[in-house]
């Protein structure tokens, strides 16, 4: 391994030397050594006159930094729901007995660490892991124990079997978007001909809306941005494709990075913007190497870099920053703040980022659909897109479809598309729920499938989880706690409070020890958190939970304790280990255990 | 509204009040008494049971029971346990009854090791070993709230809650008001 100092050095020489880049500095000493060593620590606290706090807080609030090594190979399995249904929580196991490991320890020999992670957006097919960053999909038995014996044989990742990582893009439905190719530059060449004021009344005129979720006005927010006067603006595009169940943007940034880029760079051409950055979630590192050869090869067709396509004083680029797994850096000004080297946590709004964004800056900050979408609607014209859609929902929406179907993948539709079409094209049977946008989503019984998917009817960020008669829903419930549980930032006490004691409830129901009372709490703490938690993660995190209360209520029925209150833990085992060290068997050393109370 | 505690005659019969320190720090009790002079106006409207305020040992079937501190041994599960079977209106008083609160920092580390800090290997120990004496109640494994133990009916909090929070709950309580303090006395920075 290199030596801190001169690999800190290194870094610093090749990307910069600014504060707001401490979480690139960190990715890249944490890839290297597995771990930010203390000396690391001292070294950027130093160069960047930063406090160690400061640096050790970005590090603590991010999953895949760590202040201990994690070992030669770092081994996350995704932890998604959809993951569960095809069996990850058997191979988790099976590796760690395999490999002498306990979740989340380094091994004694420091050559391993397994854990678990948030959904890594390869639900389709699943169940997966990242190895060293890198993705394994379709884990199965056979493969774990090869993997084992590549372990221990110390062979590196680099010379493991290339059909191990593939990832395939399993497009199954392709509409507007994806069907309709443009060439190279030729958005770009399309906003030099009518100019920036035209350009945006034919985003205008499109009626494309962000596609993250919230349905912004895409047009509208650009309009923004330029209007806002400033020595600089910014493009910032959102790949933190965080949501459970979303891998649309991993299949756009794969097979799609042409046309993103093109778009980010028509939005700079609009609101004047010279720089732009793409926030990478840390799940999809894999891909960064493409991307930035993408980058290069637009830099050299002149498509990036000074005098785009000749123009004089159309001077764009863009760069890549890294996410280091965080959820809440999705929400766009945590994603801001991420991007300025700090822990991800959602500023007041407003100002909103359109007109105070990125270092305070004008920022269009958009998903990678939108960008993909604006650079064709650039070339085809808004009538192109909005001859499909509804009248508020205008053109077409990826969907990321998995779980109980036959053929889970990416499908294209046009919005106004009803659930059960949907549930019909993709081969599912005997449906008993759809988790739509996500774990922050709307959970959709068999009674609602003639409801389409439209900003007006059902939102949808792209996430489509599907739930056949055989599951126990309750288990997606509680994934969805956990996962709120773990990737609430902490800022507002009603999203980290209330969604622990929302997850303890669940806890409760699945084991049979709640009651109506419980009921009736968690329906309470959820109204607490929609109404006062301090950005959307808080204030959707209940969803799944008052969704399942009131349309899937036989799931918590039929787990119920027949009794006003049931206490919260066993208490003869909480008195176990002081019984022990005692050596006590006496009365006193047992409570009569009842339910009354 | 809740319904008045007095009873629709009006009579004069005095409703019943107990309170239990489990593991706090007795200054909820100190703070109730802080209402000074208004505790002559409260002994109209009430009678004390089972109080550290009356050293009376056994509780009888009262209205209100007031409860501060948490749950951190045997013996607070078993008086907590009998004040809800004897108790109308069950009230977590305070941050410990609450929350667990001082004592529950404690939970983030196992019980072992806090009885081997505080009995074994701390400084300055003779005798090394863990009490097993059958007076002395065996701890649990964590520090809980009373309402992972009992049902529980209202929840005042402060650390500790104020004299003037206090009366305003027992006056609003016991008077059928809904209990509806302003912000100057659930505000605590």
């Amino acid at each position: 391994m290199p030596n801190i100092e001169e690999f800190i050095g290194d870094i610093f020489s090749e990307i910069g030397e600014a504060p707001d880049l401490l979480l690139q500095y960190l990715h890249a000493i944490q890839h290297e050594y597995s771990h930010v060593p203390e000396e690391a620590i001292q070294l950027l606290s130093e160069r960047l006159k930063t406090p160690p706090m400061k640096i050790n807080a970005v590090i603590d609030f991010y999953s895949f930094l760590h202040r201990t090594a994690r070992g030669e190979y770092d081994i996350r399995f995704s932890d998604n729901i959809t993951d569960r249904m095809l069996g990850n929580q058997l191979l988790f196991k099976s590796l760690c007995k395999k490999l002498g490991v306990e979740p989340d320890v380094p091994r004694a020999d420091g050559k391993v660490t397994v854990s678990l992670t948030s959904c890594t957006g390869i639900c389709d097919q699943g169940p997966a892991m990242l190895v060293n960053g890198l993705v394994v999909s379709k884990l199965t038995e056979k493969r774990i124990h090869k993997m084992v014996g590549r372990i221990e044989a110390g062979i590196p990742v680099a010379n493991w079997p290339k059909s191990l990582f593939v990832v395939k893009d399993n497009i199954r439905r392709k509409d507007k978007l994806l069907n309709d190719d443009i060439i190279k530059g030729s958005a770009i060449g399309a906003l030099a001909a009518t100019g920036g004021e035209v350009m945006l009344e034919r985003l205008e005129n499109s009626g494309l809306r962000g596609r993250g979720g919230a349905g912004f006005g895409s047009g509208l927010k650009w309009r923004l941005c330029r209007e806002t006067e400033a020595d600089k603006h910014y493009v910032v595009c959102n790949a933190d494709e965080g949501e459970p169940g979303t891998f649309k943007d991993r299949v756009l940034l794969n097979s799609y990075a042409d046309e993103l880029f093109e778009g980010m760079t028509v939005a700079a051409g609009i609101v004047g913007a010279k720089k732009g950055l793409l926030y990478l979630r840390r799940e999809y590192l894999y891909m960064r190497e493409a991307l930035e050869k993408t980058l290069q090869e637009r830099r050299e067709a002149k498509l990036l870099g000074k005098k785009i396509l000749g123009h004089k004083g159309f001077n764009f680029d863009i760069e890549i920053h890294m996410g280091a797994g965080a959820y809440i850096c999705g929400e766009e000004s945590a994603l801001i703040e991420s991007l300025e080297g700090k822990r991800g946590i959602p500023r007041d709004r407003p100002p909103f980022p359109v007109t105070c964004g990125y270092k305070n800056k004008p920022t269009a900050l958009n998903n990678v659909e939108t960008f993909v979408a604006a650079a064709k609607i650039a070339v085809f014209g808004a009538d192109w897109y909005h001859s499909v859609g509804t009248s508020q929902s205008s053109g077409t929406k990826l969907l990321s479809i998995s779980g109980d179907c036959e053929r889970p993948g990416i499908y294209e539709y046009p919005f106004g598309v009803t659930i059960r079409q949907i549930l019909v094209d993709c081969g599912a049977s005997d449906t008993q729920a759809v988790q739509v946008s996500g774990a922050a989503g709307s959970t959709i019984p068999p009674q609602e499938f003639y409801r389409k998917i439209a900003f007006e009817d059902v939102s949808s960020g792209g996430s489509f989880m599907i739930f056949n008669q055989q599951r126990d829903l309750l288990k997606m419930v509680l994934n969805f706690a956990r996962f709120f549980t773990h990737e609430s930032c902490g800022f507002c006490t009603p999203c980290r409070v209330g969604g622990r004691l929302l997850n303890d409830l669940v806890e409760k129901v699945m084991v049979g020890y709640a009651t109506r009372y419980d009921l009736k709490e968690m329906e309470r703490i959820g109204q607490v958190m929609k109404k006062t938690a301090h950005c959307g993660l808080g204030s959707t995190a209940p969803n799944p939970i008052l969704d399942t209360l009131a349309k899937f209520p036989g799931i918590y029925a039929t787990r119920l304790h027949n009794t006003s209150h049931t206490p919260a833990f066993d208490m003869t085992k909480a008195l176990d280990v002081s019984r022990l060290l005692t050596g006590r068997e006496d009365e006193g050393a047992y409570v009569e255990r009842t339910d009354e109370y | 509204m809740n319904k008045p505690l007095v009873n629709e005659y009006g009579s004069k019969e005095k409703l019943i009040v107990a309170t239990a320190p489990l593991c706090g720090c007795f200054g909820c009790h100190m703070s109730l008494l802080d209402i000074d002079e208004r505790i002559l106006q409260l002994v109209e409207l009430v009678e004390f049971d089972r109080s550290p305020i009356t050293d009376i040992k056994d509780i009888g079937k009262c209205d209100i029971g007031l409860i501060e501190g948490g749950v951190a041994n045997v013996h607070n599960v078993e008086d907590l346990r009998e004040f809800r079977n004897n108790c109308d209106i069950l009230v977590a008083v305070g941050a410990c009854a609450v929350n667990g609160g001082v004592p529950a920092m404690r939970n983030q580390f196992d019980i072992k090791e806090c009885l081997e800090e505080a009995y074994i290997l701390g400084i300055g120990i003779e005798n090394p070993h863990v009490p097993n004496d059958v007076e002395i109640p065996l701890l649990l494994d964590k520090v809980h709230p009373i309402h992972e133990v009992v049902r529980v009916d209202y929840f005042l909090p402060g650390c500790p809650p104020s004299a003037d929070t206090f009366w305003k709950f027992l006056t609003d309580l016991i008077n059928g008001n809904t209990i509806d303090f302003p912000y100057s006395l659930i505000h605590y920075d």
